[in-house]
């Protein structure tokens, strides 16, 4: 299975119903497979950091298996917005 | 017979870092029956490990010597609280803590961070808490005064 960004980006968006996604490839900047990513969704809604956090984990579990260094960010849509309008 | 050694290296207080030694092992067992024992002896020593400190860091390299730009900004960001005394475990200097922590953890990067054995998260969510005053917040359940608290009188 091939990790790209595109494939990450799919995944996130079917498995937590996200509204919106941002992949980064970090990947240049080290000497393995690393991404930054912005998942918003719905489903974070009153969750604390950690388990939207672990809930991307579980997502991404066989990717994070090739994947070197990872970086997450998770908004609900109206942290997105907020976020959008600074 | 054979009985299990553990033995703790070094154990420096200022940034303090610890070398887990993996025991030597007596040739009568087999190979994946001692794999098993050991990692299920490092999930055991590693919950007693969270407990130890208040603070607890997973990292690569040392707070004196970060070896990578995650695990500096945790050693940063707790040193602008005034965080200057945890115990850190640098993983690099041993590859079955790199991969038990991940397990024990059910996290799949470093670094780590516990507070009062509860794991806290990673480098992002260590600084979108210290971004929001999340950190402040949860040093002083741990009976630590943040910094950044003495900072903000001093500017009134």
């Amino acid at each position: 299975m091939a990790v790209s960004a595109d494939h990450i980006r799919d995944k996130l968006t079917k498995e937590l119903g996200a509204v919106h996604v941002d992949v980064e490839d970090t990947s240049q900047n080290r000497c393995a497979a690393s991404y930054k990513v912005l998942v918003v969704s719905p489903q974070f809604e009153g969750k604390p950091l950690l388990q939207r956090h672990r809930m991307v984990n579980t997502c991404l579990v066989e990717e994070l298996k090739e994947i070197h260094a990872f970086e997450q960010k998770t908004l609900t849509p109206e942290q997105w917005d907020k976020l959008k309008q600074q | 017979m054979n009985s299990l050694i553990r033995s703790t290296a070094r154990c420096l207080r200022s940034g303090a870092t610890v070398c887990l030694l993996r025991p030597a092992d007596g040739p009568a067992r087999a190979a994946s029956a001692r794999f098993l024992c050991e990692a299920a002896d490092l999930q055991k020593d590693l919950g007693e490990l969270v407990k130890k400190d208040k603070v607890v860091v997973f990292m690569k390299g040392t707070p004196a010597q970060p070896m990578c730009g995650f695990s500096n900004a945790v050693v940063q960001i707790l040193r602008m609280h005034g965080v200057d005394r945890y115990a850190s475990y640098n993983v690099l200097e041993d590859q079955e803590l790199r991969e038990g922590v991940k397990v024990f953890s059910n996290w799949p990067t470093i670094p780590q961070v516990y507070f009062n054995g509860e794991f806290v998260g990673g480098c992002d969510i260590l600084l979108q808490m210290h971004q929001n005053g999340d950190l402040v917040e949860e040093l002083k359940k741990l009976d630590i005064r943040s910094a950044l608290l003495d900072a903000e009188k001093e500017s009134k």
